[in-house]
């Protein structure tokens, strides 16, 4: 077990330098290098962003010594000043130590991406199992049927309709932001209250594709694993039906939704720009955003670094809840 | 004639599967609508009409106008192109280099493709909504860069699926029959193994058209795809968010576009993987 923890730590090593190689490349995409002469008659490069960025980058310098300079302020999280009118450093932007943590940018996209995971998972693995279970019924048709739409679902044409609905129409849900503007006047019950309710569309688009996939996904897996040969065994033997699915087959049939909840991961936090914009969460998804209108080089690039890095611990979480729960990978086989 | 029983023998099970035919029902109407645009439109897309502002549908405007008078039917059948031409042109994109790559990493195996798999292993690490949402911040937001960028950033499904191609056919007789014949690298891998990985590569296109389609519009509606006049069903949604409170009918009609195009094209591969070899793809059905 400690071997291959020690082996998928080890993998983790190329894949972290890749992704710092990609960003570089796209950083090297914007209209500001030296040697790109068509930038000085770029209108989106004012000769102070272009100082800036090649200060920034050490442009003048060759390449690989660039790379390394940054690789070097990267590992000590030091991301550089945003190119906003504020400059203030990218880190402090996306978590801000002289905030409270629930109002830190990276804590509220990670707390409501993890959220969302628990949601999805919650309710995708009893709907899947029970729709394999009962096969071909009137229930499963439904479920299979409006997880395909849910599938086709535009995350955030779903959020305008639910907003429409029950921001506006039915005026039951606030539409914009994690707390209303009374809510430091609010006692302690009240201002629980109000933060849930400004979760509940958020939370909703952002659960809603993923417990479509989920759910399919765990309908699939678990109509294979009913026909293994060790199920029909189960039931042989007279074990109750509830026994056999929950006991037997549920086990096997978890395990490919452990690698798909960690597969997700990037979607979740790709989709986080969406519903952040959407319903004015200030998230990081949204600072990504706003960053992409004001092409804040420095900004995007941090956030992108984070994203990847994000997805790569919620990949190796998933390995090592597969390594739990599968005990072939435990004893190294 | 073996092809032509093969073909023939297609068309028979995805002619009896009737979701597929659905799926295949769609996606013609909507290239005879984006193809036949200015003969289907009862409007130009871009005709202004102040004195019919935000109108509610009606028998003139039977999908109301928008905050500048312009038929909003018209736009959407227009926006059909553009809908249209990004998932295709995207998906060729991707399609492409993904075959590439998958080929030279199945076939070659080796260093080679343990670098090609890694860097697929790196991409898909980096969320591709932040890759793409980067990408247009250095560059200028037009239909076609839209198309690039997609497809730059959807090839590595397509890659891995070619490379597992490629893994189970070239040890097969045939494949060293025509290497021992003398057959150059270039000449296998396209005349004949190729060939015969073709059926998973269009369905996983057929299906990559659905996510490239949902993507373009995401990008417009955040006003950072097909901008403005141009129609497309994702810019005239924000205008929708824009009159969320007075035009329903802007948030409502494109949303349900975009959503049975999608649909769509779900069917119409998840129909052809089925009646192309319904043994092969059960065990992937998800």
């Amino acid at each position: 077990m400690f071997k291959y923890l020690a082996k998928r730590f080890l993998e983790m090593i190329p894949t972290l330098f890749g992704i710092t190689l990609i960003s570089f490349f796209i950083i090297h995409l914007a209209p500001g290098k030296p040697t790109d002469a068509l930038s000085e008659m770029n209108p989106k490069m004012t000769p102070e962003a272009r100082e800036r960025l090649e200060k920034l980058y050490n442009l003048d310098k060759p390449v690989i010594v660039q790379y390394g300079m940054w690789l070097k302020r990267i590992v000590r999280l030091d991301f550089g000043e945003s190119f906003s009118m504020d400059r203030r450093p990218v880190m402090q932007k996306i978590w801000d130590t002289k905030q409270p943590l629930l109002e830190r940018r990276l804590f509220i996209t990670f707390m409501l991406n993890l959220i969302a995971m628990i949601i999805i998972l919650m309710i995708a693995i009893p709907v899947g199992i029970s729709s394999a279970t009962h096969q071909n019924t009137l229930y499963d048709k439904i479920t299979t049927t409006t997880v395909f739409l849910g599938f086709a679902m535009p995350s955030f044409w779903l959020a305008l309709l639910l907003m429409m609905l029950f921001g506006v129409y039915l005026d039951w849900l606030p539409i914009s932001g994690l707390k209303s503007m009374s809510y430091d006047s609010l006692s302690v019950g009240g201002k629980i209250l109000d933060r849930l309710k400004h979760l509940v569309l958020p939370m909703f688009v952002a659960a809603f594709g993923g417990l479509a996939a989920d759910s399919r996904y765990m309908r699939s897996s678990m109509l294979e694993v009913v026909r293994q040969d060790y199920v029909t065994v189960a039931r042989a033997k007279g074990l109750p039906e509830k026994t056999v699915i929950y006991r037997h087959a549920f086990r096997n049939a978890l395990l490919p939704l452990i690698t798909l909840a960690g597969l997700s991961v990037p979607g979740l936090i790709g989709g986080s720009v969406i519903f952040e914009n959407i319903f004015g969460i200030p998230g990081m998804g949204q600072l990504f955003f706003n960053g992409v209108m004001t092409r804040d080089y420095s900004l995007i690039m941090a956030i992108l670094t984070i994203g990847a890095f994000l997805t790569l611990i919620g990949n190796l979480l998933a390995d090592i809840g597969y390594m739990f729960a599968d005990p072939r990978i435990r004893t190294g086989r | 004639m073996k092809t032509d029983s093969l073909g023939s023998l297609f068309l028979k099970r995805f002619k009896q599967n009737r979701l597929a035919v659905a799926g295949a029902i769609i996606v013609l109407c909507l290239v005879v609508a984006a193809v036949f645009a200015p003969l289907v439109a009862p409007y130009k897309p871009n005709d202004i009409d102040r004195k019919h502002i935000l109108m509610p549908p009606d028998i003139h405007h039977p999908l109301g106008t928008d905050d500048l008078g312009r038929d909003v039917l018209s736009r959407m059948i227009w926006g059909a192109r553009i809908s249209l031409a990004v998932g295709f042109v995207a998906v060729g994109i991707a399609s492409v280099i993904g075959i590439i790559f998958g080929a030279i990493a199945g076939y070659y195996g080796g260093w080679t493709e343990r670098i090609i798999m890694r860097f697929i292993d790196i991409m898909l690490t980096i969320p591709t909504f932040f890759l793409i949402l980067a990408v247009i911040a250095f560059i200028e937001p037009s239909i076609w860069n839209i198309m690039i960028v997609i497809g730059l950033t959807g090839w590595m499904g397509v890659a891995r699926l070619v490379r597992a191609e490629f893994l189970s056919v070239k040890e097969r007789d045939y494949v060293v029959a025509a290497r021992a014949l003398g057959a150059s690298d270039f000449r296998i891998i396209f005349r004949h193994i190729m060939i015969n990985s073709m059926a998973p590569v269009l369905v996983s296109a057929v299906l990559g058209i659905a996510g490239a389609v949902l993507v373009e519009s995401a990008l417009s509606f955040l006003g950072i795809g097909v901008q403005p006049p141009t129609p497309s069903w994702g810019n005239i949604l924000t205008l929708g968010k824009d009159n969320i409170e007075i035009a329903w009918w802007l948030s409502v009609f494109p949303g349900l576009a975009i959503l049975i195009t999608v649909v769509g094209y779900n069917l119409l591969g998840e129909g052809i993987r089925d009646s192309i070899d319904p043994r092969l793809w059960e065990s992937e059905r998800k």
